[in-house]
């Protein structure tokens, strides 16, 4: 049991796929300018993780070596189509907002990563739990930088207003910049920052040690 | 032929797959500490994008959309729902071609991008390219043209952003922020330079 809760949560923070592996960055920017894509990304991203490392695991011994990409390609494509389906017929205006993006999550290298990391040598049920738990650490960052654009973009969480735009005749300036595609990468930047500052273990060493006697005098 | 070139600036420039749609980001992140090698990256991907988006758009318009079986007597049939698969397995399919046939004819080729071809596969540039072709409705010509300068714009951009790292190695940059957190804020930086391009149409 205590295996399945770390494999649960150890994703979400400790081993971040966005912040630590730099996976799967692609359409975490695209969907985030507001909330309700964000959390619509997600959950297709947690049903497609868990369901790929779940059917991945189930025939990893009968799959031969060097076809396995093929594979697993396969299998993450079909349940893409189905999660595609589902929008299509349920939330129809939300997947025609996150357009291609719900297809590109087949290309989405969390999902591959986990499959060819973890499922291919792990039993169904904890491949299962480790698919939840990368795509909650996906989904984290995903609402983090979801909530900041649009709560300092246009005032508003869900869609309902929050901070009263001046234009409405209330008193906050909306940040246009937050709006704005380039936010998502500055968000993420300092998201890695805050987080890189609590576990001191994901700092990368640097290419170039500053020489000692460089370093500048206290003025 | 204005239309082409129209065409060709707006997805180099103006929608620029790594700058604009966050397309390929993983790759772009990861492999672009070195301009020699996103160079040889980026050449690898305008020629998978050259050729895929054309295959994909034939692939579509004859077989998967709504009426395009009707030359095999099915004029009902809509397969569009198997576009995904298809577009992956083109792909796949695409690269390991290319890949053969480097190594047997070109040689030189294939070793100074033999590590980076199997990458391309989950490019999501190529994939991108291939979807936003479909949303877009392009016939064939287009889709060449959209193909190859989608591919050039993603190429200039990491090639770009390797130029700049190569210059920031050296630079004193707070602890936590180090390798991937300052490379994202170049990123979104360059991002921001590239969005003065927005507008610009012929």
């Amino acid at each position: 049991m205590s295996q399945a809760k770390e494999v649960l949560s150890n994703p979400v923070f400790k081993n971040n796929p966005i912040g630590l592996q730099i996976l799967g960055v692609c359409s975490a920017l695209a969907v985030t300018s507001n909330l309700n894509t964000a959390m619509v990304m997600t959950m297709a991203v947690i049903a497609v993780t868990a369901f790929s490392n779940l059917f991945v695991s189930i025939i990893r011994n009968h799959i031969p070596g060097n076809v396995r990409i093929i594979c697993q390609m396969t299998i993450i494509a079909s349940l893409v189509i189905v999660v595609d389906q589902i929008l299509k017929a349920f939330a129809y205006d939300v997947s025609k907002q996150l357009s291609v993006f719900v297809g590109l999550i087949i290309t989405n290298c969390i999902v591959m990563g986990r499959a060819e990391a973890f499922a291919m040598k792990n039993p169904p049920g904890i491949s299962f739990m480790d698919g939840i738990g990368n795509g909650l650490g996906y989904g984290v960052v995903l609402i983090f930088v979801g909530f900041l654009r649009e709560l300092f973009g246009a005032g508003k969480l869900f869609g309902y207003e929050v901070l009263p735009l001046i234009n409405d005749g209330g008193w906050y300036m909306g940040n246009g910049l937050m709006l704005l595609p380039p936010s998502a990468f500055f968000i993420i930047g300092m998201f890695i920052w805050l987080v890189r500052t609590f576990h001191k273990d994901q700092v990368e060493a640097p290419d170039f040690e500053l020489a000692k006697n460089t370093k500048k005098e206290a003025v | 032929m204005e239309a082409y070139i129209s065409l060709a600036v707006k997805a180099i420039f103006v929608e620029n797959m790594a700058l604009a749609f966050f397309l390929g980001m993983c790759t772009f992140l990861a492999i672009s500490k070195k301009v020699q090698t996103s160079l040889g990256l980026g050449i690898a991907v305008v020629v998978v994008l050259a050729i895929t988006t054309p295959v994909n758009n034939l692939i579509y318009n004859l077989l998967l959309r709504e009426g395009a079986l009707a030359w095999a007597g099915y004029p009902e049939v809509d397969l569009s729902f198997l576009g995904y698969i298809s577009y992956i397995g083109v792909i796949a399919a695409m690269v390991q071609i290319l890949e053969m046939f480097l190594d047997k004819y070109v040689p030189a080729l294939y070793n100074s991008l033999g590590v980076f071809l199997p990458l391309i596969t989950v490019n999501c540039a190529i994939m991108g390219a291939a979807l936003f072709m479909v949303e877009r409705d392009y016939n064939f010509g287009e889709s060449v043209v959209y193909g190859v300068s989608a591919g050039i714009g993603w190429a200039l951009a990491i090639t770009a952003l390797a130029g700049i790292r190569e210059k920031l190695k050296y630079s004193d940059v707070p602890e936590g922020l180090r390798g991937l957190g300052i490379t994202f804020i170049t990123v979104g930086l360059m991002s921001l330079g590239f969005m003065s391009f927005s507008g610009v149409s012929l």
